[in-house]
């Protein structure tokens, strides 16, 4: 999977920037013509990531948290979203429908909605390091290639 | 981000808009709350029609106020949702907890 166009952000995990996190995403996967679904399906994914750092890994402090997205080949889209906060002690478990470890009122659907509104979901933690989530999703080509 | 609250005798509608996420969950959860509490309706329709776009924090917004809504022996209407809310709501499986209109009509009270 070769990147045609790449753009990197690194933003404080205040909560009034997951708005800004998800627009910007979307602001540059725009250049491929994706349909109105796929964008709102990029969109919901880059939002529910964005506020799993700040809910989770950075739960009771401001770190950063770091976004790249990768045009590559064929209308691939790999957006990895990054935090070096607290980690996922049992990933496997953290990706399952309704677990939730903050109670309230998160339904724990996060991965849930992360799996189902992409192509492909990747979860890389280490505890006290940090985690990287490198979502896939494959946008029917309007466009041939660096539009 | 906003909530207009509209009360019709047991019924009360809060009209959601904006953006629907973490952040702006937590202001719309505060307003749909106090009218409750101070209506004590017999059924919450909570309208979509303005929200342009909803993450899962909109699931958690349902069910927290389906629970509320329980206590008080109260039923849930949602209305209004896009087709990108819809897909989450299904997801979640709303429909099991409240009665969901698609398509953006609205609910006439009398």
């Amino acid at each position: 999977m070769k990147t045609i166009n790449k753009f990197t952000m690194t933003f404080d995990s205040y909560s009034s920037n997951e708005y800004f996190a998800r627009a910007a995403v979307a602001a540059f996967v725009t250049q491929l013509d994706p349909t109105l679904e796929e964008l709102n399906d990029i969109k919901t994914a880059v939002s529910e990531a964005v506020t799993n750092c700040i809910v989770h890994a950075y739960k009771d402090k401001i770190g950063k948290i770091y976004i790249s997205v990768d045009i590559c080949d064929g209308g691939i889209v790999k957006v990895k979203i990054r935090d070096k906060g607290c980690g996922i002690p049992d990933v496997k478990l953290a990706m399952e429908p309704l677990y939730t470890t903050v109670g309230g009122e998160r339904a724990g659907l996060g991965f849930a909605v992360m799996e189902s509104f992409t192509d492909g979901i990747r979860v890389v933690s280490k505890i006290d390091k940090g985690t990287i989530v490198t979502l896939t999703k494959k946008l029917e080509l309007r466009v041939k290639g660096n539009a | 981000m906003s909530v207009k609250i509209s009360v019709k005798g047991e019924v009360v509608t809060a009209y959601l808009s904006g953006e629907l996420d973490h952040h702006s969950a937590r202001e719309m959860r505060e307003a749909i709350d106090s009218a409750i509490e101070l209506n004590i309706p017999e059924l919450l329709v909570l309208d979509f029609s303005g929200i342009g776009f909803m993450d899962s924090s909109g699931i958690g917004l349902v069910m927290g106020r389906f629970r509320n809504l329980q206590r008080l022996g109260a039923q849930l209407h949602i209305t209004g949702t896009s087709p990108q809310i819809t897909k989450i709501m299904k997801l979640a499986g709303i429909e099991r907890l409240a009665k969901l209109d698609m398509g953006g009509f609205k609910v006439e009270n009398n």
